[in-house]
């Protein structure tokens, strides 16, 4: 059970946050690019009647698409699909929160931010914290301290 | 938000204002260059500034840059005592390097120096930052440190979180560096941890611990079980954790996932009671509520999706269980309600998990009910996920009573499904057929109509399976015969139904010989018919069919020799078929007229096994995993190849039969490998300079020498003698061939090269080219780089071609590379041997042979052979001072593969036992293999 890697990409299908988890395709930058664009180009052309899985290469692909935003996940064989398109939502939720409805310049903008969330809620490829406060907490710690500077 | 960082800002927004391609690379390059001048300049740059860069680089890198410099400037972050610019220096190695980069090194200290930073914001960015890139250098100097974070009270919870999840990924990178042992109470006891993400993350701990070997954890079970219970009655404090409300349902899926790994607890125990009680509170609860109510806004999607993947992995504890039937029935109605859902997730959710279900006794029938739904969904269904989850519960649900029901569907549906499902659909609807056929004469139908429907798609083993089973069932020969036969009087017919055609006709064509619109003579007319039309692999087998037909029904035997003997076919360019022309005329013409009867008669029963399609199948379901499922499919992967490569034995035995000097020598080692098969030796009536090279059995044995030796002569004729010189570091290594002539002549034309044919992703080769010209008693030398990717078991070929006095002289010889060659030493004492020998006791990682000495047993020798094969042989492990017990790592480019041997000799009867566990099973076989048969 392990998430493989995280994309966020929006419509036009240019990556803004992207973490991978494990070694894989993305090991060489042009290949990166290639994986990338494939996936992306597989999720946009799927319809919203359509599910929210599909099958690419060895992963298990769930995406869940927010305005001209997609979050795509590539997972294992063995992971739980309802639970990870629920999981997107609860990344979804946080960047939200924090952000105050998130858009894709916020992401672009603040692109170490995202990260930090990201790596508060997924580790080595499995969920760790899905508690919003405790997620966001690095960052306030990190704003306190900015201000006070 | 504070706006610290206007330039990163501009740079970002100019970026995305850019109208081409080619104007963004522009702006890229010309920031690129900007940094660089500021990285390199003689002002230091502050804190600030760098981090600023840095942001700017990774930016670049996520639109598809590859970014080779910043590396040093992030190290330098790191070491900053700011958090904000050590978080960003951490990000940047965590995004750009990888566990095999050089900078590991640079980062190690700084990282360990964080780890123990009484700052705990500090301790959580390096173990962040270990989770991501760690690897076996990380894991070796860090792991001990790590560990003591997770189990230490004085740790807090965002702390013991992450700590769980790094040793996590330094326990899978490198298995034998955690001394688990004695800590392993106080890791199970952080389930009882009142933080729910403290549990999470030591739950994906103890899932990969446990999945090794589940001994010594029985006690989690029982915890586990009471953390459901108090998550389903929510007797514990939830705050921030409940979600829709579901309480932590990514961590109640844990739960109920880390029960599937233990044995099902014994019925009647309480340990079984109490867990069907929380099943039965799940299944319930969604059996109660109604599938979903778009007016209740209490009731969201979220709600409904968390609810169900829940409930997903409740009803795989119950299929583990294989018990309460009442609940599993009530599962199955319960999924087939969903299947009439307007919402396409919940019916790919249920035809997923009903698949699951119909391979179960107890609800095989409930599900069955729903056939007639499940057809239309994979006939109908929009989409292909979906499609593809139909097909899987299709396959599953079928049996004997039905099967015709559904391969009829499945056939029907071929004609118009896509393109990406189709390989699969026929390789299913091959394996129903033949596993549930009650007649193989409808078996032999349906493939063929397989062929017909979907030619493209039907893979080699499809058409090798079917040719097998007529083989071996006498009753249905004749009849196989006849329609194969009238498929191919077809104008239009696949090329797969050639070859079936052309392997059937060839032995079973005198069945129907007989009749007269079947004469031998219009069978050969049908046959060359088709044979422009094909490639040569197929060409090749319809030129056996032809020389079995010259001797089965002589009144065509002239026609067949004339045929052979046009200069279309006995000049092919082709060697192969230009080579089995030539041979199977000579067969034919062959004075003594026992030889062509005997050599081409009837090809014996094929052994019974189990049928490569369904490895192949299993291998495709399987194709997502984690490592030890890689493992299992790598096998099944060598299962297919090697049913493969004896189906091409096979054939390459018909040609060889042809050779009265071959046909003579035992069948076994017809079959065998290369170097069984001798080269061409003793008196032959036929041309046998065309022989395909083959590496000569005695060169073949200097080749394994190898085993124990790096440097040393290859080979050695009358004019070439090849040395060998190998250097290894971890999984690569540096072959030197040093080529010398040793005639008088000047040797021309020289090349050499190594090939691998079933190798290619095990091993990649790369040899430097060698000179053309050697002179006479000179030497050159030709370097070889190989790089293991997995492991492998076959040597790969070198192939030595060159002219001396004016006669082209060809070797072939063995590669002199094994998977042994990537070992490397590992020390360890006792406890720790002992603890690592049990952790791998699963099935399959275990390899065990038992064999006769092929030398007297001598302990010093055994002893300095295992060591040059390197493995580090322990001393002080087994009590028994005789045996060998010994350690090792075996280096691939995908893992390292850590490896425990055990040889005990037995000087009486001088026999060896060897007992192999490793963590990936194909390493345990090949290695057994290899030292069963060097000792």
């Amino acid at each position: 059970m392990a998430i493989k890697f995280f994309l966020l990409v929006n419509k036009q299908g240019n990556t803004r946050l992207a973490q991978y988890y494990d070694q894989g395709p993305q090991d060489r930058v042009s290949d990166r690019v290639v994986h990338e664009a494939e996936i992306i180009r597989k999720c946009l052309s799927r319809a919203d009647s359509q599910c929210s899985f599909m099958e690419y290469r060895n992963y298990k692909i769930v995406y869940r698409r927010y305005a001209a935003l997609y979050f795509i996940l590539g997972v294992d064989s063995e992971e739980n699909e309802l639970a990870i398109l629920e999981f997107i939502h609860a990344v979804v939720e946080t960047l939200d929160r924090y952000f105050e409805s998130v858009c894709e310049l916020d992401i672009m903008f603040n692109l170490e931010k995202a990260h930090i969330i990201l790596d508060e809620m997924i580790i080595n490829g499995k969920i760790v914290e899905t508690n919003k406060n405790q997620i966001l907490m690095p960052l306030a710690l990190m704003e306190k301290a900015s201000t006070k500077s | 938000m504070p706006d610290d960082m206007r330039g990163l800002h501009n740079f970002i927004a100019e970026i995305r204002a850019t109208k081409s391609k080619e104007a963004e690379e522009k702006r890229i390059n010309k920031e690129l260059a900007n940094i660089r001048s500021k990285f390199k300049g003689d002002k230091p740059l502050d804190g600030y500034q760098k981090k600023k860069y840095v942001c700017k680089l990774l930016f670049m890198f996520l639109l598809g840059e590859d970014i080779d410099f910043g590396h040093m400037e992030a190290i330098s972050l790191v070491a900053s005592n700011k958090y904000s610019e050590k978080q960003i220096g951490y990000l940047f190695l965590s995004v750009m390097i990888n566990e095999t980069s050089d900078f590991n090194r640079l980062i190690i200290q700084q990282i360990k120096n964080d780890l123990l930073d009484r700052n705990e914001t500090h301790v959580c960015l390096a173990l962040t930052c270990i989770a991501n890139v760690g690897g076996r250098e990380m894991a070796e100097s860090l792991a001990g440190d790590v560990q003591k974070l997770l189990v230490s009270p004085d740790s807090r919870s965002f702390v013991k979180k992450k700590a769980a999840l790094t040793l996590l990924r330094l326990y899978r990178k490198f298995p034998e560096i955690l001394p688990v042992g004695e800590y392993t109470p106080r890791i199970i006891a952080l389930l009882d941890d009142p933080d729910l993400s403290v549990v999470t993350s030591v739950l994906a701990l103890l899932y990969a611990l446990v999945q090794a070997d589940t001994q010594g954890y029985g006690s989690c079970v029982d915890r586990a079980i009471a953390r459901l219970r108090r998550l389903q009655t929510r007797e514990e404090s939830l705050e921030g954790y409940v979600y829709y409300d579901i309480a932590a349902p990514w961590l109640q899926v844990k739960l109920l996932r880390f029960l599937q790994v233990f044995p099902a607890p014994a019925p009647d125990s309480r340990a079984r009671e109490a867990v069907v009680e929380v099943l039965r509170s799940i299944v319930g609860k969604a059996a109660n509520e109604p599938v979903r109510d778009k007016r209740n806004k209490q009731q969201l999607p979220q709600y409904f999706n968390a609810r169900n993947a829940v409930l997903y992995e409740a009803v795989r504890v119950l299929i583990h269980l294989e018990s309460e039937t009442d609940l599993l029935v009530e599962s199955s109605n319960l999924l087939g309600r969903f299947l009439s859902s307007k919402e396409t997730n919940l019916r790919y959710f249920a035809l997923e998990l009903m698949s699951s279900l119909a391979t179960l006794s107890f609800t095989h029938e409930a599900i069955k009910r729903h056939q007639e739904t499940v057809v239309n969904a994979l006939t109908q269904e929009k989409d292909i996920s979906v499609r593809r989850r139909a097909l899987d519960l299709l396959y599953n649900l079928c049996g004997k009573s039905n099967v015709r029901v559904i391969v009829r569907e499945l056939l029907q549906y071929l004609q118009v499904a896509d393109y990406e499902i189709r390989e699969e659909m026929v390789l299913k609807i091959a394996v129903l057929a033949e596993l549930h056929a009650d007649d193989y004469s409808w078996y032999v139908d349906v493939i063929l109509q397989l062929i017909r429907v979907a030619g493209d798609y039907v893979s080699e083993e499809v058409w090798h399976r079917v040719v097998q089973i007529v083989t071996n069932q006498p009753d249905v020969q004749d009849y196989a015969t006849k329609v194969v036969f009238d498929a191919l009087c077809s104008p239009y017919c696949h090329e797969t139904m050639v070859k079936v055609g052309g392997y059937l006709l060839g032995e079973f064509g005198h069945l129907i010989a007989n009749n007269p619109r079947a004469t031998p003579q219009i069978q050969l007319q049908l046959l060359l018919s088709k044979f422009s039309m094909c490639s040569p692999s197929t060409r090749a087998l319809l030129l056996s069919t032809l020389v079995k037909f010259a001797n089965l029904f002589p009144e065509i035997k002239t026609d067949i020799e004339t045929i052979f003997r046009s200069n279309n076919l006995s000049r092919n360019t082709d060697p192969e078929i230009q080579q089995r022309v030539i041979e199977y005329l000579s067969l034919s013409q062959h004075p003594n007229p026992n030889v062509m009867p005997t050599v081409l008669e009837e090809m014996p029963k094929f052994k019974e096994r189990e049928s490569s399609l369904l490895a192949k199948i299993r291998e495709k379901s399987e194709g997502v995993s984690v490592d030890a499922e890689a493992a299992k499919v790598a096998r099944q992967t060598v299962i297919v190849d090697r049913d493969r490569q004896e189906r091409e034995d096979r054939e390459e035995r018909e040609a060889r039969r042809s050779n009265p000097a071959v046909s003579q020598q035992p069948q076994a080692n017809l079959l065998g490998d290369l170097d069984a098969a001798p080269a061409s030796t003793g008196p032959s009536a036929v041309n046998t300079t065309s022989q395909p090279p083959q590496a000569n059995p005695e060169l073949a044995h200097l080749s394994r020498a190898f085993l124990f030796q790096n440097d040393g002569k290859l080979y050695e004729d009358a004019i070439l003698q090849i040395g060998v010189k190998t250097s290894v570091k971890n999984n690569l290594a540096r072959v030197a061939l040093y080529f010398g002539n040793k005639s008088g002549y000047p040797i021309t034309n020289f090349t050499s090269d190594v090939f691998a044919i079933n190798t290619t992703e095990t091993l990649s080769l790369q040899a430097k080219p060698v000179e053309g010209q050697l002179a006479p008693k000179a030497q050159t030398q030709q370097l070889i780089n190989v790089e293991c990717l997995k492991e492998f078991e076959e040597q790969p070929t070198l192939g030595v071609a060159y002219v001396v006095n004016g006669q082209l002289q060809r070797a072939v010889i063995k590669f002199p590379i094994f998977v042994n060659k990537f070992l490397a030493s590992f020390d360890m004492d006792q406890p720790t041997f002992v603890a690592r020998w049990k952790q791998l006791s699963a099935p399959g990682l275990e390899s065990q042979k038992v064999f006769k000495a092929a030398q007297p047993i001598d302990v010093a020798a055994v002893r300095s052979k295992l060591q040059s094969m390197g493995f580090t042989v322990l001393a002080g492990v087994d009590p028994n001072p005789d045996n060998f017990v010994c350690a090792g790592v075996v280096h691939t480019g995908s893992s390292q593969v850590g490896v425990l041997l055990r040889l005990e000799p037995n000087r009486d009867a001088q026999m060896y036992r060897a007992t192999f566990r490793t963590s990936r099973d194909t390493v345990s076989r090949i290695l057994c293999d290899l030292v069963a048969s060097s000792f």
